[in-house]
């Protein structure tokens, strides 16, 4: 099929409209597994960014998270809030001054073999050297009677451009095989 | 580096119905999205149904965050025959509603498919899911019914196909 030139920017039922959407780079974890990921030297050729993960820890827990950081930050320089739903109760958390941006939940190995986690983060206007960094998160997963949806959103006290990612196994364990994280640029007009 | 979000197909009712089908849908892509815009016919009914490969098996199950303006709700279903793709953002028969349904990793043959779904209705509330479909068969089809009712006419369904590289 030909590639349209209109993309569709909607991770979160936004369809704001962007003149392209082109794959950067994707990585994905080996039968080994691995404890974090990273995208380095995105050009500043976007208007924004979209990840697009699969995953699954290897904690030996009902969860694993996946957390985000950039340009190989890692002081106290994140902040994020969640809304969180578990099937039951629908709660709100956050936090400020550590050092990661969000928490995307992907299921632990206590959950069912075959099932796997999903998140779609918005990084927008990435590349902008006179604000700090903000993203939008979409993520969860079901198991059949348990898991998370989750709605979050982050920030970087940075303002810097954004020239890596980094995404880490947030209990040091690892992303099992079949982990899947996909980065996207939207250009602008 | 190179393009994608290529729309696969587009239907735009040009009469009430109550079935939508996405079929032979290619497995060259990484993920699919479907954005929809939708209204039913009567108040009759209750939520959106999806299915995949038209398994109406019990292998179905959510996991969901809804809000309504007053309150912020979770709850969940397991074993269904269809996916319930919303709550509070269910379709209205006086107002559109607006969908956007992720499918990732949806041609993979390794792992069960896991969806993310997010629902709004501006008189009603907006719903985020998740939806398991236990199956590690590619989706090569994809059914949306508005059960006991109809989606009417000017009601949109366009699918995407997302490549990575």
């Amino acid at each position: 099929m030909t590639p349209i030139s209109l993309g569709i920017f909607a991770s979160a039922n936004q369809s704001a409209a962007a003149t392209s959407f082109e794959s950067i780079a994707t990585v994905s974890v080996g039968s080994g597994g691995s404890s974090s990921i990273s995208f380095t030297s995105i050009p500043a050729t976007y208007a924004h960014l979209q990840l697009r993960c699969i995953g699954r820890s290897s904690r030996t827990q009902n969860s694993g998270y996946a957390v985000i950081s950039y340009n190989s930050d890692t002081g106290t320089n994140y902040s994020y809030h969640a809304l969180t739903g578990d099937g039951s109760t629908a709660s709100a958390g956050g936090d400020a001054s550590v050092s990661y941006q969000t928490l995307i939940y992907f299921p632990g190995a206590l959950r069912g073999s075959n099932i796997f986690g999903v998140g779609v983060v918005d990084i927008l206007d990435y590349a902008n050297t006179n604000k700090y960094k903000t993203l939008r998160v979409l993520d969860g997963y079901d198991s059949n009677g348990a898991g998370y949806s989750a709605l979050q959103s982050g920030s970087w006290r940075n303002t810097n451009a954004i020239t890596s990612i980094t995404i880490t196994e947030y209990n040091s364990n690892n992303f099992v095989e079949y982990s899947h994280f996909a980065l996207y640029g939207i250009r602008s007009a | 580096m190179p393009k994608t979000y290529e729309p696969i197909a587009t239907n735009t009712l040009g009469s009430n119905t109550t079935t939508i089908t996405f079929s032979t849908i290619s497995g060259a892509y990484t993920d699919l999205v479907l954005v929809c815009q939708i209204q039913k016919s009567t108040a009759t009914g209750t939520y959106l149904q999806m299915r995949f490969n038209s398994d109406t098996g019990s292998n179905y199950s959510t996991t969901f965050l809804s809000g309504n303006g007053t309150s912020a709700i979770s709850w969940r279903d397991s074993n269904r025959t269809d996916i319930n793709l919303d709550y509070y953002a269910a379709p209205q028969n006086n107002s559109w509603t607006i969908r956007n349904i992720s499918i990732n990793n949806y041609s993979n043959t390794t792992t069960y498919k896991t969806v993310l779904n997010r629902a709004n209705d501006a008189s009603q509330g907006t719903d985020a899911g998740v939806h398991l479909w236990r199956s590690t068969a590619a989706i090569s089809t994809i059914t949306l019914t508005m059960p006991s009712n109809d989606f009417i006419t000017g009601s949109t369904f366009t699918l995407y196909g997302i490549k990575a590289a």
